[in-house]
């Protein structure tokens, strides 16, 4: 039933070898190499400026990078579209927009539908199912501007989810969003892992990192390191990456307030 | 009563209204997009840029034709969007800026072609100034024809295009991360966009032009949240107000058409502003009375 093809162990979901991306003569990611293996769920966080959303929008191709390639499950990104889902940064759209919940998270299958064909029935009940997914199935048909910062972000997952992809890359999807919706948005997360599929999330807060995540990236500008949590969210590769003004605060999770602390996390809840 | 019986029997009032609603129709609908993608002022410098097109292509082919006028006017709007776009990328200015200085330099070069032709003893160039403010009177059956065919061709890519436009409209980086060319949709929407100010020209004129673009839909935002009853309204707004301002000018001698059909379409959006359900400013003032009366009340009782 499952149309996806198995994956060689060996080939990794994502690569990305030599990006470099500048604006203007100003670099933002410079010579950045990257190796994730599918299945896993990474974060990426560095320092404001550090070139994550870059980084992001690099490999889907959204800005010109002034070097570099992108394979997704070993083949070039432009022939592997279909397998790739997007989650932009929910301000980066007009929330005042005259559409509906249901339109928005439709346009998840547009790219399946190609040119010209309009949604039908198919399209209608995947986003329905979509929305039921993030708990938002009763707001199908309100208008987009009516939804909280919570439901505006689950809508934007739902459209992901009906891109039914194998590799996701999501911009901050834990911006601004109430506590209760963190935790399903996590849920959810570890749902699509448990599916096999690979998620990228630019992540802003660095405690949750180890709770919520199994893979890591540290960026500024450079990749300073990326592997499993375990292994490379050390001290020493935060300090390279925040420079000297951080005071660690990854694994201890009751972590006093430190001026290095990149965002307040949510208040913690039962697991 | 009379006035309609004028609209079905009078040939020029007919041809006139039919022109005009035409006109209002696709500046309507397609101004509506614009207006979603905040690109209004965009509209406005397309509609001032066409006037050196409309003049210099009197001065190279001597013809006073639709066909050779419009060409010229969406060539020089064409031009005026690829130098707002060069001015944004090359300097440090920003888009609105860029806009200004085209629109007053297209305009102000048209504007000093125009006086130029007018000392010009050649009196084949009279009339020529009407593309100031339009002159609708002056529509005869084939310019009404031009205008129908290349409006019904502008709504029907808008039409074909849909799914891809909204897309554009609401998330552009998403769209793109789909696989769709995003920058050539960008292109069409603008060459649309240059369609439909081109028509209204002889009608309305290109300082007045802007306003059939921008007025329709924002009224029409008011009184819906669905795009596409937004851009049917729009498209309604803007067909009515050229009709009605047809009919008001032909009552009064001296009312200029194109500016009557502006005053219509801005009452339309007035009334929209002000009195649309949910969106309206008076609705909206009448509920935030509602809840700071019930504060106070509340207040009052703690």
């Amino acid at each position: 039933m499952n149309t996806h093809l198995p994956v060689a162990t060996t080939s990794a979901a994502i690569e990305v070898t030599d990006m470099t991306v500048a604006y203007g003569d100003k670099p933002v990611l410079w010579d950045v190499d990257l190796e994730t293996p599918p299945g896993v769920l990474m974060a990426v966080v560095g320092p404001n400026g550090a070139g994550k959303t870059t980084l992001i929008k690099a490999i889907l191709g959204l800005v010109p990078a002034a070097a570099g390639q992108v394979l997704i499950h070993g083949k070039p990104y432009h022939a592997q579209r279909q397998r790739v889902g997007y989650v932009p940064q929910r301000g980066s759209v007009d929330w005042d927009f005259p559409t509906s919940v249901l339109d928005v998270v439709m346009m998840g299958r547009y790219g399946r539908l190609g040119w010209f064909r309009r949604p039908g029935k198919a399209e209608r009940d995947l986003a329905m199912q979509a929305l039921e997914q993030v708990g938002m199935a009763e707001y199908a048909q309100r208008q987009i501007s009516q939804l909280s910062g919570g439901q505006q972000q689950r809508v934007f997952l739902a459209r992901a989810l009906v891109q039914d992809a194998d590799v996701y890359f999501m911009d901050e999807p834990f911006q601004g969003v109430d506590a209760m919706t963190e935790r399903a948005i996590v849920d959810l997360l570890k749902g699509l892992r448990s599916a096999g599929k690979t998620v990228v999330v630019v992540h802003h807060d660095l405690q949750t990192v180890s709770e919520y995540f199994d893979w890591v990236t540290l960026l500024n500008v450079r990749c300073v390191a990326s592997g499993p949590v375990s292994q490379v969210f050390t001290d020493e590769n935060l300090r390279k990456t925040y420079g000297g003004r951080i005071a660690f605060v990854g694994r201890a999770n009751n972590a006093e307030p430190t001026p290095g602390r990149i965002s307040t996390p949510a208040p913690a809840i039962g697991v | 009563m009379e006035l309609l019986n004028d609209l079905f029997f009078d040939y020029t009032l007919r041809t006139v209204a039919m022109g005009t609603a035409i006109l209002g129709l696709v500046s309507g609908a397609l101004g509506a997009f614009a207006f979603l993608r905040q690109q209004s002022l965009v509209g406005d410098a397309i509609s001032h840029a066409a006037l050196p097109g409309v003049v210099l292509a009197f001065m190279l082919t001597g013809l006073k034709g639709p066909l050779a006028l419009m060409s010229g006017a969406a060539v020089a709007g064409i031009a005026g969007v690829l130098f707002v776009i060069a001015v944004t990328r090359l300097t440090r200015l920003k888009q609105d800026s860029a806009l200004g200085i085209i629109l007053s330099a297209f305009f102000g070069f048209g504007l000093m072609l125009l006086t130029f032709l007018q000392r010009n003893p050649d009196a084949r160039q009279a009339g020529l100034n009407h593309f100031l403010f339009g002159q609708a009177a002056t529509l005869l059956e084939r310019d009404v024809m031009m205008m129908g065919v290349f409006g019904a061709a502008a709504v029907g890519l808008m039409l074909l295009f849909w799914k891809e436009l909204k897309l554009l409209s609401f998330d552009r980086d998403f769209g793109a991360s789909l696989g769709f060319p995003m920058t050539a949709l960008e292109v069409l929407i603008t060459l649309l966009l240059v369609i439909a100010i081109v028509i209204g020209l002889q009608a309305v004129g290109v300082i007045l032009m802007s306003a059939m673009l921008v007025a329709p839909a924002a009224a029409a935002r008011q009184w819906t949240d669905r795009l596409g009853v937004m851009v049917l309204l729009a498209a309604l707004f803007g067909a009515a107000a050229g009709v009605v301002g047809t009919l008001l000018s032909s009552l009064g001698a001296g009312l200029s058409t194109g500016p009557v059909i502006v005053l219509c379409i801005s009452v339309i959006a007035l009334v929209s502003l002000l009195l649309a359900p949910n969106r309206g400013i008076v609705w909206t003032w009448l509920r935030n009375r509602r809840h700071a009366i019930l504060a106070t009340g509340l207040m009052g009782r703690g």
